[in-house]
């Protein structure tokens, strides 16, 4: 079989002598990575080889992608957004308003997230839906959802204090699973968040607005403007 | 001998549609695994730090140092030092030759693997 293969090598390279030694040599050329002197006789399919170098270039492409893959401006964008919402939310009379206005700005910042993450993997060629921003979805989509559902949860039980502090810890998880396989910055923001959820858990409502403020504004504004400078987008 | 020449013969139809299938040579400088990675890390990026590439790629400072001035050499990435603050930056991009030597490696494996499937 491993002459097989290195006849078909020597066919590839028709100019090459097919001898023992030369057949050796080619078969490790194709092998990449094999060491100089293969531990075992044992041949291993050319096109196994061929197929595990494609793997190899379409995984450092994806690893290298995420250098790239979060939004700075995006950021910055969603930050001014959660700015203006504590600003409205601050003037609503009722929890209930308070609520929507929040609900509102929680799917205004989905839409700002995914078209700058949309336009950066546009201007960088790289693909949106595989590699570091598919990573990065997935790691945040079950959080999100989560927070959803707790949101409903607490609302329908009266526990309102509680609903602030839950979003940001449950954001910043979100960001740090997501983040984990992209810049160090990432995670660093998640970090930030769930630190800031910890305390807002503990504060009363009255506080909310600065302290959603302070997160969904500040931190993305901050780390925003980090991103877009050391990263771009 | 004789029965290992009749398998030989009898193999060569397959061997023959291979090598028509992939007329072009194999690259080896971008074959070597690390410089493989490089030019991949590359494409992705627009460009990319010494660092940066070290800590993707998973290698060392002198490794990746000769297989990067191998790629220099060739024309393939371009390299450009400069200094950020007081510490030394060097950040590589990708050439356009390097590009179009890494599509025809792209071309040569997937010929590979389809004149394969095809047998």
């Amino acid at each position: 079989m491993q002459r097989g293969i290195a006849g078909i090598l020597c066919a590839l390279h028709s100019k090459v002598p097919c001898n023992a030694r030369t057949e050796a040599r080619i078969i490790i050329i194709y092998m990449g990575s094999v060491p100089a002197r293969p531990k075992s006789r044992e041949p291993v399919a050319l096109h196994a080889h061929a197929m595990d170098n494609l793997r190899f270039i379409r995984e450092t492409m994806e690893s290298a992608g995420s250098f790239t893959a979060v939004p700075g401006m995006g950021g910055i964008l969603m930050g001014l957004s959660a700015v203006g919402a504590a600003f409205l939310a601050g003037r609503q009379a009722g929890v209930d308003r308070w609520l929507a206005v929040w609900v509102g700005e929680a799917f205004v910042a989905v839409l700002i997230g995914v078209v700058a993450t949309a336009q950066k993997a546009r201007a960088g060629k790289a693909p949106l839906l595989t590699g570091p921003g598919r990573k990065f979805a997935l790691g945040l989509a079950p959080s999100i959802f989560v927070a959803a559902l707790l949101t409903v949860v607490l609302y329908r039980t009266g526990l309102y204090a509680v609903i602030p502090g839950i979003w940001l810890l449950l954001y910043g998880t979100g960001i740090l699973s997501g983040g984990a396989f992209s810049v160090p910055v990432v995670p660093v923001m998640g970090m930030c968040f769930v630190a800031l959820g910890a305390v807002t858990v503990f504060c009363p409502l009255a506080w909310s607005h600065w302290l959603l403020a302070a997160g969904f504004g500040g931190l993305h504004l901050i780390f925003g403007a980090i991103i877009a400078a050391r990263y771009g987008g | 001998m004789a029965k290992q020449s009749a398998v030989r013969q009898d193999r060569r139809p397959a061997a023959q549609s291979i090598a028509e299938a992939t007329p072009v040579k194999l690259d080896r400088l971008i074959h070597e695994r690390l410089r493989l990675g490089i030019l991949s890390a590359l494409a992705a990026n627009e460009s990319l730090t010494f660092n940066e590439l070290k800590k993707l790629l998973k290698t060392t400072d002198g490794n990746l140092s000769v297989h990067a001035r191998k790629l220099e050499d060739a024309h393939y990435v371009a390299c450009t030092k400069s200094f950020e603050g007081r510490l030394p930056k060097t950040e590589y991009r990708l050439t356009a030759g390097g590009r179009r030597a890494l599509e025809r490696y792209l071309d040569h494996m997937e010929a590979l693997i389809q004149a394969m499937r095809e047998r």
